[in-house]
């Protein structure tokens, strides 16, 4: 349905516009600045072309900080989306205990991340935090900031605790739109709970379940505040994820030109990724 | 195949009942018998919705006992209950083809291969769904849908009984009739036991040979379309079923003489008064008003040709009355002379027909 | 007062929605758009009120030229299927909305809105919110909303389609007085043809986007311009099939039945045509003297207490036949069934309506 052209419209849009502008636009476009050209300083710029492209993509350090993220996000993906939908199918439709689980659920996400980083970091210290304690009474020798498998396991355990009631949330709406008609129907039909959960409820939830993953993606692609918070990158590199590794270059070694070719070749991965598993997820919904 | 008997059937959403209306449900006796068609009739909200899901075994009744050839049933899963039921809006499962929505429950209920694909192909023979067997299901139209969820329901050959909540809202108007028939057609092959629950008179009077007609829970009347028709029990049956309902206008009962719009009017039997009724009635179906030379005196108000026939509307001293003439009759336009189809002319007294 | 579509056409990427279509309602008409789903009467009426525009040609409303004005600017209300109606607001805050929109005072929305809520019998619901209303009430409450405005064009797209059978009946009935004295032009979007012929007025037939026919509605009826005009206009549908004439004789292909008429249809030259049947044409008993004797086969009879709807078999063709009383015809049965040869329609080799005087 067209909708009759109306002009006014444009100026209620000017305000954002100016402040994405500020915001997003004009950074963007000084990093894609930088990322063609070299600097020693005191702002005098060469121009280097394509050189930092070429150098990051051959570079060990930025294939090391890419799989780490790839593993990480890898893991994030798979535990938190099939937890995700696990919670929310056993989260009650009816009655007053539908507000304490919504409730229960959106508190780990309204604490802000670097005090989320800074939770964990107490929690999990070997000797005064709770669960590194409790750990290493148990007899395993845990100690987040020495040991990479440690630090890894806190880092992933902390971001799980942080994320997964949006998972949570997302797929509870999904499900919540499913009419009794189908839960009836598959009663009748004889369907075990397993088929009801395959051929109803996933379906139905795909469209939710796909912005789901989209944002967990995005965001556990791109993290930056709770592991540095957390482990700083460390021990050694080990937590040194794509955008610690990147701030780290940009500010710790002041190599503007590199750092953002750097951001620029993250993005490019992030923006193929999404377009890829979108239209792979749309395709049948366009065929219909 | 199982006889259905329903005693004492009452059931309320509510935890606590303080009125009458706080029940869905209010006191349900009904007995049907094997492999007939039946309908359950009324409004929104009269109950019949509720009183299907008690039947399925969806719904656990407040109060009462659900039995199916005699043996007690009421708290027996769906499953175990062997039905099957179509509903409001199309139900299949959007992931699979048409074949594997078809054999489903079948496959739920361990049947081997080679029966399930000969069951399933018979069915859709039947259902005239062979062509696109093996189409996803998401891609056929609303009708195909509904044949899908019907055909679900069918391919189970030891189902007790088959359940429509009002399958047809969703079709479109023109199919809507190719589909009713369909579903009496299919009723004729296959011999089990339907039920249909619906507001459309049309689709429960052409669909059931026995149809129940409720409302606010309770039941008013059963009985055959015709019984239904020429002689309805309770004015809302008389008003609900037609259309136009029943013209059903106050009247006087006068030492057993049925005096309406200051004419005396005859009926078939001669009508025994038992009891002082707070309100008596007169109620003749348009059907059975004729243009006579003497009788009622009225006036035409409009006359609207609906094609097949002519809806009159009329006034006289005792109220506004409907009146179906054939399309060929020529309707005076003025003052005109009623008469009532004595056979067809009930009294009710406070709603209830007073039997001759 | 009047509405007129010059040569509107709507096109959605390749496909074409309308077809080239010019209409002319006049004031104080109710005009019936009737068609079966997806036919475009909604898409049409959207481009009348201004919800849409046309791809190509132009609107005019009171001869003025409105193509591409807003239709916050136009002086139009609808009414949908669905029971729109504002949910947190109460029954009369809903009704007074456009009201308060246009700024009329207090007293004057009181005094509107109390008038149209007794036409519509919502008097005692105002402080009812929508949900806790019936779907009958909820459709009144948007029909109320709808008049209190006075607009000059009033759009129902199929509003009685959602309520149970006895509700439409009733306020389908309710219509034409709702509309009466309000000096404005009324459109009526349905699929049911029973709708139009009870509401009268003007009818349009509609089929994949294309008029077919727009007259007073008992013309459009007993004298449908072409064969789709004719199966568009009846429910149950219209029987079709070929007839040879041959001399003084009309017979059915593949059919034994054959009659002969009187008037100008006994002039037309020997050929083949098409004719209409419509189902009450067909009873199993004989109604007049000179009805003629269709035999068949039986395929099912639904019984309505009032009417028989009997489909059988003939020739190579499935009829229907339509008739007063309960004719319980066993399935299979061979029966003899009578049609009225003078209620038929013919059609000519272009499918157009040949007039019988």
């Amino acid at each position: 349905m067209g909708k009759t052209l109306n002009q006014k419209a444009w100026f209620f849009v000017l305000p954002v516009f100016i402040l994405v502008a500020f915001n997003a636009a004009i950074p963007l476009m000084t990093v894609v600045n930088y990322s063609f050209q070299e600097t020693f300083g005191d702002n005098v710029f060469f121009w280097e072309g394509t050189k930092w492209f070429k150098q990051i993509l051959r570079s060990e350090r930025f294939h090391d900080a890419l799989g780490r993220q790839f593993l990480f996000t890898s893991i994030i993906l798979i535990i938190q989306i099939p937890l995700g939908i696990a919670i929310a199918l056993s989260m009650p439709k009816k009655g007053p205990g539908v507000s304490i689980c919504l409730v229960l659920m959106s508190m780990p996400l309204l604490i802000p991340w670097n005090v989320v980083g800074a939770m964990w970091n107490i929690f999990a210290l070997p000797e005064i935090g709770f669960l590194g304690k409790a750990i290493n009474t148990l007899g395993i020798k845990y100690n987040f900031t020495q040991q990479p498998f440690a630090a890894w396991f806190t880092t992933i355990l902390m971001d799980v605790w942080h994320w997964t009631s949006l998972v949570v949330l997302l797929s509870y709406a999904g499900l919540c739109a499913i009419p009794d008609a189908y839960y009836q129907a598959a009663k009748i039909d004889g369907a075990s709970r397993w088929a009801v959960l395959r051929h109803i409820e996933l379906p139905k939830m795909k469209k939710v379940l796909t912005i789901a993953i989209l944002l967990r993606f995005m965001d556990s692609f791109m993290i930056y505040t709770e592991p540095f918070v957390l482990t700083g990158g460390g021990p050694g590199n080990a937590t040194a994820f794509l955008s610690i590794d990147l701030v780290k270059i940009a500010l710790g070694q002041f190599d503007l030109g590199p750092a953002a070719a750097m951001s620029l070749i993250y993005f490019f991965i992030v923006l193929l990724i999404c377009w890829v598993f979108y239209n792979l997820m749309m395709k049948n919904e366009g065929q219909k | 195949m199982s006889k259905i008997s329903l005693k004492n059937l009452s059931h309320s959403y509510l935890a606590k009942q303080n009125k009458d209306l706080d029940w869905a449900l209010r006191d349900i006796n009904l007995e049907w018998s094997d492999g007939g068609a039946y309908a359950l009739l009324g409004p929104s909200g009269c109950g019949k919705t509720t009183l299907l899901n008690i039947i399925s075994g969806l719904l656990k009744p407040t109060k009462g006992e659900v039995y199916f050839d005699d043996k007690k049933i009421t708290h027996l899963s769906p499953v175990e209950r062997n039905i099957a039921q179509v509903f409001q809006f199309p139900v299949i499962y959007d992931t699979m083809t048409v074949f594997d929505n078809l054999a489903f429950p079948l496959r739920n209920r361990g049947f081997p291969r080679d029966r399930i694909g000969a069951r399933v192909k018979e069915i859709a023979e039947m259902l005239d769904l062979s062509e696109t067997l093996y189409n996803r299901a998401s891609g056929l139209t609303a009708d195909g849908k509904q044949k899908i969820s019907l055909g679900r329901g069918l391919v189970r050959s030891d189902v007790n009984v088959i359940m429509f909540d009002e399958p047809l809202t969703v079709i479109d108007p023109h199919l809507k009739w190719i589909l009713r028939s369909k579903l009496k057609e299919l009723h004729q092959e296959i011999n089990r036991t339907m039920i249909y629950v619906t507001h459309d008179q049309t689709e429960a009077l052409t669909f059931a040979d026995q149809v129940v007609v409720m409302h606010e829970g309770k039941i008013v009347q059963k009985g055959t379309p015709v019984e239904l028709f020429e002689k309805p029990k309770h004015t809302f049956v008389g008003h609900f079923i037609g259309s136009p309902g029943m013209n059903i206008l106050s009247c006087d009962l006068k030492n057993d003489e049925v005096i309406f719009s200051k004419t005396k009017i005859e009926t078939e039997k001669k009508i025994k008064v038992k009891k002082n009724y707070l309100k008596t009635q007169i109620g003749v179906r348009p059907e059975f008003v004729n243009f006579s030379d003497s009788g009622i005196p009225a006036k035409v108000l409009k006359v609207s040709n609906a094609g097949r026939h002519q809806i009159v509307d009329v006034e006289c001293s005792g109220g506004k009355l409907k009146m179906i003439s054939s399309a060929a009759t020529n309707i005076p336009s003025e003052n005109v002379y009623l008469k009532f189809n004595s056979k067809y002319t009930h009294v009710y007294g406070d709603d209830w027909i007073i039997e001759e | 007062m009047s509405l007129e579509l010059k040569n509107v056409e709507k096109k959605v990427g390749a496909k074409t929605h309308i077809y080239s279509t010019n209409l002319r309602f006049e004031k104080n008409t109710i005009n019936v758009l009737l068609g079966s789903t997806l036919s475009g009467k909604t898409t049409l009426m959207q481009i009348m009120v201004g919800l849409d525009k046309p791809t190509s040609g132009e609107i005019w409303f009171n001869e003025k030229n409105v193509t591409g004005v807003a239709v916050q600017k136009r002086n139009a209300s609808m009414v949908y299927q669905q029971f729109i109606n504002y949910s947190n607001f109460t029954v009369f805050e809903n009704i007074a909305s456009p009201l308060k929109i246009l700024g009329v005072k207090q007293d004057e929305i009181k005094n509107r809105v109390g008038k149209v809520a007794e036409l519509l019998k919502l008097s005692d619901m105002f402080n009812k919110r929508p949900h806790e209303l019936s779907g009958g009430q909820q459709q009144r409450t948007a029909l109320a909303r709808a008049l209190v405005k006075d607009s000059d064009l009033i759009l129902l797209d199929e509003p009685l389609a959602n309520l149970d059978f006895k509700l439409r009946e009733e306020l389908r009935e309710e219509l034409p007085r709702l509309f009466e004295n309000r000096d404005c032009i009324v459109v009526y979007a349905t699929t049911e043809p029973m709708d139009a012929l009870l509401i009268g007025g003007n009818t349009a037939t509609i089929h994949e986007g294309n008029i077919i026919q727009y007259g007073k509605t008992i013309d459009v009826y007993n004298e449908p311009i072409n064969v789709i005009s004719a199966k568009v206009f009846n429910d149950p549908p219209i029987n079709t099939a070929y007839a040879n004439k041959k001399g003084e004789l009309f017979s059915i292909e593949g059919n034994s039945v054959s009659w002969s008429l009187q008037g100008n249809l006994n002039k037309l030259k020997d050929d083949r045509y098409t004719i209409g049947i419509r189902p009450h044409s067909i009873t199993p008993y004989k109604q007049k003297e000179n009805s003629v004797k269709i035999k068949g086969k039986v395929l099912i009879a639904e019984l309505s207490g009032s009417e028989s709807i009997i489909h059988f078999q003939s020739g190579n063709l499935n009829w229907v036949s339509l008739s007063t009383g309960i004719h319980p015809l066993e399935v299979g049965v061979e029966a003899e069934l009578y049609m009225d040869v003078n209620q038929f329609l013919y059609f000519d080799q272009n499918n157009k309506l040949i007039k019988h005087v």
